[in-house]
């Protein structure tokens, strides 16, 4: 049985006129890391909070550990656990009061359920004492990862978890979600970061409200469908100018030290076409898509979509 | 040689026995793309609100713009853009009134004020939203719209803490297409962020760890030194090292 599932569900706020969620379907089976990736305003947000029971649907129907989200709201709130994308814990509590807190609303201990969070709290536990509002952003996360686990939740859910947050506590973070995926928990998480994309075992590219597809990260760069090239030269900005005016750019854009661009035409005529223009210390290769590249593409198109229906 | 806008010697800043910012020296040249990173808790913040004229070192040197951190800290106000993901917008005025009210705050003139707005929502493209709240704006926009009004006045630095936070890649480069275009028009852009893909995008980047600068170098520079193949790798050897919990 798959621990969610999603069926053309729709919700739309201020009296129907903005339409945050269209039409949406998929599932997430038992013990699943499933990363839903879009942009700001996709509609991420409002998939976690009707899941979580803290918002209706307009339509469609959805299910968390077999129980209907509207039906059963209240059984659904004592298997899931939720971390919301703004820090909402208690900030006056300190950190072991907040713990104490989730603890007992879930009818529960800090002890009884020590071993799912141990990992974790032994890093905040030199900070017990402290007020949760005075703790850093690192901290912040990992309370409130503590605080969605204490009752042993079938289902977690984290709306970008790791904002903000650095590299080495994000690889910590991700450590973590294995670990717990190995447990059998199953976890919809939504993120900004590109490299989290590839740690998740399926992502759904969300965008406007819509669900764009749905694969393993590895079938997502295959159906990457144009070659893909890395550029560089010595002035990468005015690199970036010249390719973008170039007549055979599909698209180009800043990849870390080098530039991506997919093109009509070939190798050697960009070349050619960066040497007329001056450049020194041109290289370009071939080189597979990421995770990045096809959200970025797949962007575009719609961007181009929604230019075209204004003209 | 370039002009240098930044020049720190020794800079320290201590909380009681805490030392948040341990000796930092370094310079950042005009027109340059300095990237500032470290771990959560490394002290780039309190390092950058000294650089701000926002708080008082406890010891050493520090110029920002030519003013002294410790004698001049309202000239240096008036001479750099700050932006934070934090705060930078008020989200109860409108996107022109935005514009308008930073304009006055940097000193502009009216005519200037008009000018700059006209100027603005033309480049952001934010004819339809003009006159609509900020609160209405995607993340991304106001994060493209608060870098503009950070520059309004045409500063000589701009310091932008963590700017591209929750965005998405594709608005995560719209946003530096800005900031390169600034660089190129002469403002320092002195910027933390957690996207290590956008350290290559900087001139030269800092890595702080438990309060000091660990690493100081062109991407390119640091990739080699410390036999890495992405700033990633570099950022992770370094900050593994830390000693100081993310606080």
């Amino acid at each position: 049985m798959d621990a969610i599932t999603v069926n053309n569900v729709t919700k739309t706020y201020n009296k129907k006129t903005v339409l945050a969620v269209d039409n949406i379907s998929f599932s997430v089976g038992k013990g699943e890391i499933f990363g839903l990736i879009g942009p700001d305003g996709a509609g991420k947000s409002t998939i976690f909070r009707m899941l979580t029971t803290l918002l209706l649907p307009d339509s469609g129907t959805a299910t968390v550990g077999g129980l209907d989200i509207v039906k059963d709201f209240k059984a659904i709130r004592g298997i899931v656990g939720y971390m919301p994308g703004r820090f909402s814990l208690y900030q006056d509590l300190t950190v072991e009061e907040n713990l104490t807190f989730f603890a007992t609303v879930f009818n529960t201990s800090i002890e009884e359920n020590y071993d799912l969070i141990k990992d974790i709290y032994v890093q905040i536990e030199p900070f017990k004492d402290r007020r949760a509002g005075k703790l850093s952003g690192g901290m912040k996360q990992k309370l409130a990862l503590c605080c969605a686990l204490i009752h042993k939740p079938e289902v977690l859910f984290l709306d970008e978890p790791t904002t903000g947050v650095d590299v080495v506590s994000r690889k910590e973070f991700w450590d973590m979600l294995k670990r717990l995926k190995a447990q059998g928990i199953t976890i919809l998480v939504s993120t900004s970061y590109m490299d989290e994309a590839t740690l998740c075992d399926r992502i759904g590219l969300i965008l406007n409200g819509k669900m764009l597809s749905i694969a393993s990260p590895e079938d997502t760069i295959n159906a990457y469908p144009e070659k893909l090239y890395a550029v560089k030269a010595n002035s990468i900005y005015h690199l970036l100018l010249d390719l973008r005016a170039y007549e055979g750019t599909i698209n180009c854009y800043t990849f870390g030290e080098y530039l991506h661009i997919s093109i009509t035409s070939n190798e050697a005529e960009v070349r050619k076409y960066l040497e007329d223009k001056g450049h020194e210390n041109i290289e370009i290769k071939a080189i597979t898509p990421t995770v990045e590249d096809c959200f970025i593409r797949l962007l575009k198109h719609q961007d181009e979509r929604n230019s075209n229906k204004d003209k | 040689m370039n002009e240098i806008v930044i020049k720190t010697n020794k800079l320290t800043k201590r909380f009681g026995d805490f030392v948040a910012v341990d000796e930092i020296t370094f310079d950042v040249h005009k027109g340059e793309i300095f990237g500032f990173l470290g771990a959560n808790g490394a002290g780039k913040t309190t390092a950058m609100r000294m650089l701000c004229g926002l708080s008082i070192p406890t010891s050493g040197e520090a110029t920002v713009a030519g003013y002294d951190v410790f004698k001049q800290p309202e000239e240096i106000k008036k001479n750099i853009g700050y932006m934070s993901q934090k705060f930078s917008l008020y989200e109860d005025l409108t996107v022109k009134e935005n514009i308008e009210f930073y304009g006055g705050i940097y000193g502009l003139s009216n005519k200037e004020i008009k000018e700059k707005s006209t100027e603005l929502i033309d480049k952001l493209g934010l004819h339809n939203e003009a006159k609509k709240l900020v609160s209405s704006l995607p993340l991304g926009w106001k994060q493209k719209l608060s870098f503009s009004v950070a520059i309004v006045h045409t500063p000589k630095i701009v310091f932008l803490d963590e700017p591209t936070g929750g965005v998405d890649p594709s608005m995560r480069r719209q946003f530096w297409d800005l900031i390169y275009e600034g660089a190129d028009k002469g403002i320092t852009i002195f910027i933390t962020t957690h996207y290590l893909d956008e350290a290559e995008y900087c001139n030269r980047v800092s890595i702080m760890v438990d309060g000091k600068i660990e690493a100081l170098d062109s991407p390119a520079g640091l990739r080699q030194t410390y036999e890495a193949k992405t700033i990633d790798e570099v950022f992770y050897k370094l900050a593994r090292k830390a000693k100081r919990s993310a606080d």
